[in-house]
């Protein structure tokens, strides 16, 4: 300990950051089971207990944010959680150097645009007389409003992150793959195995454990995933398909300035994200081996 | 090896299925670029395809003209090179010590950092924190609340450990202490990961909206994406034409053009930065996500 004193004394910093931004407002979700009067602060407030829990699950939104929420992260995954691997795959069998550095150059560029951007560009694309309905028209069908219509909110939203993620999350894969003994293919090849069935038995099971390994990270963020851009695209017209958890606690609690409620809020989807994260984590070790701990 | 037929069959399914991805992810970007430099009535009639049609920089020229891209532009560089700058400090300074195999309690520290991945006071507290801080309407409210990644912060500590003790234990015996050999040896060393963590850190505080939409009321010290929310978004683009000239069919063809000049004059330096860093990706995500 001695002789390393220095070295606590570059983490000092960082610790104390942690625990002021960090950890102060873990301390202070308290303010959920009470009444939060400003002037009285976190540990003068009066204690309800639950009463901002039963409220929020009385009210009217309820079912709607819990399914909208739960349905939005659900569809994300099952279409952009695959996508991501199945590049990868594909792009790992290109041999032609220059061709496959072209591909991800391309494929990555759109992570980098913001989620402002990217909105922006749906509104430019999606809007009635914007590219696609222009497209859709010209091949004679009718028009639709992707941006106003409840029903077309969560495709819109999904295929979108889609195309702006799908390059750079499969980087990690990529990695993953480049990682794989060369003499696995080689004997696989000996052996008969065409490219197909090389993909199948060696490159899948080489990178099982990171494609689990991200899978329990993402469900573990499940209600929470994307809620800037969710945010972006809402309107008074979409509300219906577009409200979230998330959504909701900025317009009761930064807009309406209804604090204690909203922190109940906040505290009820972070306790439900935690316990999805718990069961899913049990569920990889129980049927393969591979777990956070 | 003779490649197989069927092998063969795959190969070329493997290059068509490529290029239709690419022109998938390519086509609305090219498509931006092109309309940037249109004549917005062309695009609403539905004339453009792939290159400009008509082309005419008068939309760059409304852009330029507009002093909320000006002042967006400015405050985001601003909050970028001062953000990633005391991201990257404060990252260095926790990651080194956790590298050190002999620093007592970096399990500890590791579990207080990783809490905070899974676990947080929500939206509502943090802002409550950062008002009573009297940090509303300041450039900290900004910078600081999401100034250290603990994923960035694993990244840069394997890193560390990726280079041998011995040149340690070695610079220690020329009578090197902790801070010089992190400064003159170890950093000098980690150039890749650093660059990697520029841009990870550099692209979020450009790209980033939220903060600044809940913390910040002052238009004055908006960023750029807030401005960019309001004119792509909300439409709240009156102030950029100045209506009275124009008839309203004129003015919303206008509105239409200068949109898509917006969209690339406020994503080209990310997308211009982002190939010369790119080389350091895959050792930036892999040695981060696997052995994390």
């Amino acid at each position: 300990m001695k002789k390393n004193w220095d070295l606590y004394l570059l983490v000092l910093p960082v610790v104390i950051y942690f625990l002021v931004f960090k950890y102060f407002p873990m301390y202070g979700v308290q303010i959920a089971f009470k009444d939060f009067i400003a002037t009285q602060g976190i540990l003068g407030s009066e204690w309800v207990g639950f009463e901002h829990f039963i409220r929020f699950f009385d009210s009217f939104y309820f079912w709607r944010l819990l399914s909208n929420t739960i349905g939005i992260s659900l569809y994300g995954l099952a279409v952009g959680f695959p996508i991501p691997i199945l590049l990868a795959l594909l792009l790992n069998e290109v041999k032609n150097k220059h061709g496959k550095s072209f591909v991800q150059t391309v494929t990555y560029a759109p992570h980098f645009l913001s989620t402002v951007v990217v909105v922006g560009m749906l509104f430019l694309f999606l809007s009635p007389n914007g590219a696609i309905n222009q497209l859709l028209s010209f091949i004679g069908l009718s028009e639709i409003l992707f941006l106003t219509e409840p029903e077309w909110f969560k495709t819109t939203y999904v295929f979108s992150s889609v195309w702006q993620q799908m390059g750079w999350s499969s980087i990690i894969y990529l990695a993953a793959l480049a990682g794989i003994d060369p003499q696995l293919h080689e004997a696989a090849k000996m052996d008969g195995a065409s490219r197909l069935q090389r993909i199948w038995h060696v490159n899948l099971p080489g990178i099982k454990a990171t494609i689990i390994i991200l899978l329990i990270l993402q469900t573990g963020s499940i209600l929470s995933v994307g809620f800037e851009k969710v945010f972006l695209m809402q309107n008074d017209l979409n509300m219906e398909a577009s409200d979230v958890i998330a959504t909701h606690i900025y317009r009761t609690g930064i807009v309406g300035a209804q604090y204690s409620y909203s922190a109940a809020i906040g505290l009820f989807e972070s306790l439900l994200n935690f316990f999805i994260l718990l069961a899913v984590n049990f569920a990889a070790k129980k049927t393969s081996n591979t777990s956070l701990w | 090896m003779k490649e197989t037929t069927q092998d063969r069959a795959f190969g070329i399914f493997v290059g068509l299925t490529l290029t239709v991805i690419t022109i998938i992810v390519m086509y609305p970007l090219v498509y931006v670029l092109s309309a940037s430099f249109s004549n917005p009535a062309a695009i609403l009639r539905g004339e453009l395809w792939l290159w400009p049609v008509e082309p005419t920089f008068e939309a760059y020229q409304s852009v330029m003209n507009n002093s909320d891209i000006w002042l967006g532009y400015r405050n985001t560089i601003i909050y970028t090179v001062l953000g990633t700058l005391f991201n990257l400090v404060l990252s260095v300074l926790v990651a080194y010590p956790l590298s050190r195999r002999d620093f007592h309690g970096r399990h500890v520290l590791t579990l207080f950092l990783v809490i905070t991945m899974f676990f947080n006071g929500g939206m509502i507290p943090t802002y409550l924190l950062i008002r009573d801080l009297d940090m509303l309407n300041t450039i900290w409210a900004v910078i600081i609340p999401g100034a250290v990644s603990v994923y960035n912060v694993i990244v840069i500590r394997t890193f560390f450990q990726s280079i041998p003790e011995e040149m340690r234990e070695s610079a220690q015996l020329d009578g090197c202490n902790n801070i010089q050999y992190l400064t003159k040896i170890l950093l000098p060393l980690s150039k890749p990961v650093l660059a990697v963590m520029v841009l990870f850190y550099g692209v979020s505080q450009w790209n980033a909206f939220f903060d600044a939409l809940i913390y910040l009321t002052d238009r004055g010290l908006y960023p750029l994406q807030l401005f960019l929310r309001e004119m792509l978004i909300q439409d709240q683009m009156s102030e950029m034409i100045g209506i009275s000239d124009a008839t309203l069919e004129r003015h919303m063809m206008r509105v239409e053009g200068i949109k898509y000049a917006v969209v690339i004059v406020a994503s080209l330096p990310m997308l211009i930065l982002y190939p010369f860093l790119q080389r350091f990706f895959v050792k930036g995500v892999m040695i981060g996500s696997i052995k994390g």
